[in-house]
């Protein structure tokens, strides 16, 4: 999982250096432990909700990378039909994935309601929602969060640090060592763990959602993570000490899971570097399934504003 | 057969009925369980339906609007209120931003069927930051439906379609229209979106209006009989989708339009309809189309300066003389 988001992240930064994508691009290479060790943790009729750097989520929530690249690429294709791209796929009925967003923190309250809607269903779905750093700062963050903890809502709060939003330092604009602390304020369970190791990041999350779908309420897990691009592909990342990625490729996941994974015993060579050339062969079919599918037609630009009256509704 | 109740009671028939008739249909809101409503619209809902279907939200706007749009994605229909419009400006992001776009953006595959109650108006000298209409703000945001009834009745029918459709439908409910009495039909109805009613026919002027300046504007077409001037007063009753069918239908028979709206002038609903008007309607028109709105100020406390800043049925009257020249 963890090389099939960064084979994506890979080949959409090529693709956007190359000029064949438009708009913006965030990536989430450096950070996939994250998503692959919280996705494990879930049920498959669990929901998930995500971010503008959300791609990663999205795979490891279940989405089909092909879908998922047409969608980047602003093809018909696409998941939201090349009407949403990077910062809006979604995947509502299908994988349960509730969609990025890209307004920072938005997210955490939608995610809260599809907890709240659980809670009244009594249907025994955990909510996962996934917020960076610097989402903690945002009122929405409070505002859900004391919600959440007040009416006991199954909810998983995770929080992906990866200490910068955009080019400010999460560190100058918190009092706060860790944003896991935070729990406190809403007398909730909340844990900061090296997000680093998809292992501890399963076993935090999993913990967080048994407790919640056993009725206990929301939790916040908080896992350190390093963001290797800067905030958009392009972005030099001026701003970051030279330390930041020693620090960031010392911790990549990729490198130490497979050295793990060898010294362990859990899997050979051989099996490794089959998975690898899997993983580069469904990569390469979705580039060609995304840049070889056809691009919507003009006349759906006025398509899906309303489900019902869409047509007078477009024109006046 | 019909029966007399208060604007604030056929929304909570409204509200009553459709709770009983679909269980996903829940309340929240700021003081909606155990005091039933500051206006009291949802009084004994939390006893009847209990606590898990009525909420008592913190004075979290931004939060509990976000939450009710993962909600509805997830088939809830959740119905919440404002408890003035003017607190959009704290909940912008989760109405404009994530409710209103979330179809569109998703391709079609989310549908965010809630209803956003938000109590409006000027009237009741609460100044600067309770008394405003933002009919502008609301239509401007593509994937919203805009409702402002006058009536009972239009409130009883109007709100329990709302609930039914699956768009994010924002019901602007006149604060000053709560109180009062009117007839409507015993038991079940609804009432289309997108329809307006002729609420008084005549053949020299059309008032085009929509919630409490309908009554307005119902008191100068009676005035203006008096002189020999013939008014037609079209409550459009949903804002969006308009319906433009009766717009073109009045106009190609009156010639003389006045849009009648108590938004701040500039940059209003009234102003975007007067600008359709002209530009499709133009070969129609006798003279061209006046808009009769508030003052471009900010909303004043003290009695003498509220009332200077909504239209009252004098200045409809004068409006119409201008626009007739007479």
């Amino acid at each position: 999982m963890m090389l099939r988001i960064r084979g994506f992240e890979s080949k959409a930064a090529e693709c956007f250096t190359k000029g064949m994508l438009a708009g913006n691009i965030h990536l989430c290479i450096g950070q996939e432990a994250v998503p692959t060790g919280a996705c494990m943790a879930l049920e498959p009729e669990d929901y998930m909700a995500s971010t503008h750097r959300g791609h990663g989520h999205c795979i490891a929530k279940g989405a089909d990378t092909d879908k998922m690249l047409a969608e980047l690429f602003g093809k018909k294709t696409g998941y939201c039909k090349g009407k949403g791209g990077s910062m809006h796929i979604a995947d509502v009925a299908g994988l349960h994935s509730l969609g990025a967003n890209g307004i920072v923190g938005a997210g955490i309250p939608i995610a809260t309601g599809s907890a709240f809607a659980s809670k009244i269903w009594g249907d025994k779905h955990v909510t996962l929602c996934f917020f960076g750093d610097s989402a903690s700062n945002q009122g929405t963050f409070h505002e859900a969060i004391n919600m959440a903890a007040a009416w006991k809502l199954p909810v998983v709060y995770l929080c992906e640090n990866n200490s910068y939003g955009v080019s400010t330092d999460i560190h100058g604009v918190t009092n706060t060592d860790t944003i896991a602390v935070r729990a406190k304020a809403y007398d909730i369970p909340g844990e900061t763990v090296d997000g680093n190791d998809p292992v501890t990041v399963y076993e935090a999350v999993k913990k967080a959602v048994d407790y919640a779908r056993e009725g206990n309420g929301p939790s916040i897990v908080e896992c350190l993570t390093f963001r290797h691009q800067g905030h958009y592909c392009g972005d030099p990342a001026v701003y970051r000490p030279a330390e930041y990625m020693e620090h960031a490729h010392e911790k990549d996941a990729i490198p130490n899971f497979r050295k793990k994974l060898l010294e362990q015993g859990t899997a050979t060579e051989e099996e490794l570097v089959a998975i690898e050339k899997a993983v580069d062969e469904e990569i390469e079919a979705a580039y060609k399934f995304a840049n070889e599918s056809d691009y919507p037609d003009p006349s759906e630009a006025t398509t899906d504003v309303y489900s019902s009256d869409n047509e007078r509704s477009v024109v006046r | 057969m019909s029966k007399k109740i208060s604007v604030s009671k056929a929304i909570g028939e409204a509200l009553h009925e459709e709770m009983t008739r679909d269980e996903n249909v829940i309340i929240l809101g700021e003081d909606m369980g155990k005091m039933g409503n500051v206006f009291g619209i949802t009084v004994g809902f939390q006893e009847e339906f209990g606590a898990h279907r009525v909420w008592d939200t913190p004075i979290s706007e931004s939060g509990f609007c976000g939450m009710a749009v993962g909600a509805a994605m997830r088939g809830m229909r959740p119905v919440v209120e404002l408890m003035y419009n003017d607190f959009i400006t704290v909940a912008a992001d989760p109405i404009f931003n994530q409710a209103a776009k979330m179809r569109y953006m998703t391709g079609g595959q989310a549908t965010v069927p809630m209803v956003l109650r938000v109590p409006m108006g000027a009237g009741r000298r609460n100044a600067g930051q309770h008394s405003q209409c933002f009919e502008n703000l609301f239509c401007h945001m593509p994937g919203l439906k805009v409702i402002a009834p006058c009536s009972a009745e239009d409130a009883k029918g109007l709100l329990k379609s709302a609930i039914r459709d699956d768009d994010p439908v924002i019901c602007m409910e006149h604060k000053l229209l709560y109180a009062k009495k009117e007839e409507i039909p015993e038991g079940e109805y609804t009432i289309p979106l997108g329809k307006a009613a002729v609420k008084r026919e005549g053949t020299d002027l059309t008032i085009i209006t929509w919630s409490r300046e309908v009554n307005f504007a119902l008191e100068a077409a009676a005035e203006l009989e008096k002189e020999g001037i013939s008014v037609e007063v079209l409550d459009l009753r949903t804002l969006v989708p308009l319906d433009w069918e009766a717009i073109v239908a009045s106009v190609s028979k009156t010639h003389n339009v006045i849009v009648v709206s108590e938004e701040v002038k500039r940059g209003s609903y009234a102003g975007e309809l007067s600008a359709q008007i002209a530009e499709e309607l133009f070969d129609e028109l006798d003279a061209p189309v006046e808009r009769v709105c508030g003052l471009n100020i900010v909303s004043p406390f003290s009695p003498t300066l509220e009332d200077e800043n909504f239209p009252h049925p004098a200045d409809i009257v004068k409006a119409v003389k201008k626009v007739l020249n007479k």
